[in-house]
């Protein structure tokens, strides 16, 4: 458990921040720049302290302003990836990568140089300097550099915020690979939902200096704090279900959710893989009789939990259907018509299409 | 003409080039720590520290060579326990002169070491740190090798300044042939001699020659840094 509850004050900006999230695992901190992420991940790290608080790592009090611990920056063995890549310009990818390796304490080694270079795709860049490396290259020495310092906690701040569309792309996969086959816990540092969607099981939603939720991806994509970060498009319920059959010729798979079945367009995956979709609320049609000739894919039984209202035009309706939670974003017109409130019955009605899919491997 | 350099311009070159060099020796340490202390350190006396690193910029050169008479002369405060204790007399001696050399030429060196170390990125050090390195593993292992060539720069430009040292030199190490009588003080006094227009030309030619050679060896060597680094 990464448990962290701290006060600091930088100027005009303060930082009110109280946190638990599970290890190992990813928690992902999801919020605006200029939020206290960054502030956030210093203090986890060392390099700054807080002005009050703590900060513990399963059974290890890294800062404790109170008893006065605070662990030295280069004691804690706390990986730290940072925006920019940081590496050391007058070392090769090779000493870069070995700088973090020689000052772990033997004892502490449980990931091995050839493990690093496997995973992470570096065989062929080790004799290269780090000015001749693409920025997502860079990157993934960087990672590498981190992971071989034998982190018991690893920090990602926004490590693809200086890269491009297509150069995320570089370095997501091995992202994920890192998660799925190692068990260091990880803080990964976003503004970009779509990477916390991907890589994260646990969130921490941050806004202007303070935690305004915090939770399993699941429990955090139904609060309505997110919709002020995500805006009303992004707004959806995040479902983890377990693939249990596959249509390779047409590109689908049925997947397992609570007690439902829903029929998505997924590729590559196998039975039994854990997959993570997005529902997004937008795309959710509900309806109050069962409705025939349509050309959407699942139709699923539930029932209304909750309608809030979600802007002048519409309302949110949270709809139970057999164990997994469903956001439906519909209009004040519709909500009216239907006489939907909560306990009533409704179909639900999702386009197998507009489901965004992640696989895991858990 | 028939024999240039003579054996006493010759003596003059190389006591230059040992006087300058071990002045670089004595101080090089000194001036990086000096950089280190006015970059990073925040104490109340700093600017005052500052102010003394970069007088000798501005003092004529004769004050700092009496200064250091009364201070390191054979009956100096310093000059008096040394030659007591260690048996090390610096008045009079090319010691002497370096040492002389060395203080002119100390705030260039601080200067470019200082811009150097300014430019050293903390977010690398920072790095480092959290890789579980500690101080003086990161200033060895990442501060200094990224100074390098700001530290080569004011090494380079601090001995080619060395060798032209005049006001302080002759006060506090006199004008002793072999032993402090280095290049400028030949020139000064050839020029002081009777008909000593011609080795004073020729010294002159050495003098421009040496300078210009420094200089190229100067940039040559800032490339190479460049290089090193990768900028």
């Amino acid at each position: 458990m990464l448990r962290v509850a701290v006060l600091k004050q930088q100027g005009r900006f303060t930082l009110r921040a109280r946190f638990e999230a599970p290890t190992p695992g990813i928690v992902a901190f999801f919020g605006r720049s200029g939020c206290g992420k960054t502030t956030l991940v210093n203090i986890i790290s060392g390099l700054l302290t807080p002005d009050e608080g703590s900060v513990r790592l399963d059974d290890s009090v890294l800062t404790d302003t109170g008893s006065g611990i605070a662990v030295p920056v280069e004691t804690r063995r706390i990986g730290y990836v940072f925006q920019d890549p940081r590496l050391f310009p007058h070392f090769s990818v090779l000493g870069n990568l070995r700088y973090g390796q020689k000052r772990a304490a033997p004892a502490t080694h449980s990931i091995s140089f050839d493990e690093v270079v496997a995973l992470l795709g570096l065989a062929a860049l080790l004799d290269r300097q780090p000015q001749q490396l693409s920025g997502g290259e860079r990157q993934r020495v960087a990672l590498g550099r981190a992971l071989l310092s034998q982190p018991r906690l690893l920090l990602l701040d926004e490590p693809l915020a200086s890269l491009d569309v297509a150069r995320r792309e570089e370095v997501l996969p091995y992202l994920e690979a890192l998660r799925d086959r190692l068990s260091i816990p990880m803080v990964y540092v976003s503004h970009q939902f779509d990477e916390v969607l991907r890589l994260a099981n646990h969130v921490v939603l941050m806004d202007s200096g303070t935690v305004v939720a915090q939770g399993t991806l699941g429990e955090v994509s139904l609060r309505p704090e997110l919709r002020a970060l995500v805006g009303p498009d992004g707004v959806g319920a995040v479902l983890d279900g377990v693939v249990t059959k596959t249509d390779p010729g047409r590109g689908m798979a049925d997947l397992q959710l609570g007690n439902g079945t829903l029929y998505v367009s997924l590729r590559d995956v196998g039975v039994g893989a854990r997959v993570r979709v997005q529902l997004l609320a937008r795309d959710i049609i509900l309806a109050t009789e069962l409705p025939r000739g349509l050309s959407v894919q699942n139709t699923l039984k539930g029932i209304v939990t909750e309608v809030s209202d979600d802007d002048q035009d519409a309302v949110l309706v949270k709809v139970d259907v057999g164990g997994a939670i469903v956001l439906a974003r519909i209009t004040q017109n519709a909500l009216d018509t239907l006489h939907l409130s909560a306990g009533r019955s409704v179909w639900v009605l999702i386009k197998a299409v507009s489901t965004r899919g992640h696989a895991f491997r858990m | 003409m028939s024999d240039f350099p003579s054996s006493a311009e010759l003596d003059a070159l190389r006591l230059s080039l040992e006087v300058a060099a071990r002045s670089v020796g004595f101080s090089l340490p000194l001036a990086v720590l000096a950089a280190w202390v006015l970059t990073r350190a925040r104490f109340p006396g700093r600017p005052v520290l500052d102010a003394f690193v970069h007088l000798p910029l501005v003092l004529p050169p004769v004050a700092v060579g009496y200064v250091l008479l009364i201070l390191f002369g054979v009956h100096g405060v310093i000059g008096g326990w040394l030659r007591d204790r260690l048996g090390i007399q610096l008045a009079f001696t090319t010691a002497g002169a370096a040492l002389a050399t060395a203080v002119m030429t100390f705030p260039l060196m601080v200067r470019a070491i200082r811009m150097a170390l300014e430019n050293v990125d903390l977010g690398l050090e920072a790095a480092a740190r959290t890789l579980g390195a500690g101080p003086w593993d990161r200033f060895f292992t990442i501060t200094l090798p990224l100074m390098l060539p700001g530290i080569l720069a004011g090494a380079v430009t601090a001995f080619a300044a060395g060798l032209g040292e005049f006001g302080a030199v002759i006060t506090f190490a006199s004008n002793i042939p072999g032993a402090t009588r280095t290049l400028p003080l030949a020139l000064y006094t050839a020029i002081q001699s009777p008909g000593g227009d011609a080795p004073a030309t020729r010294l002159a030619i050495l003098s421009i020659v040496l300078g210009l050679l420094g200089l190229l060896a100067a940039e040559l060597l800032a490339r190479r840094m460049r290089r090193f680094l990768g900028r």
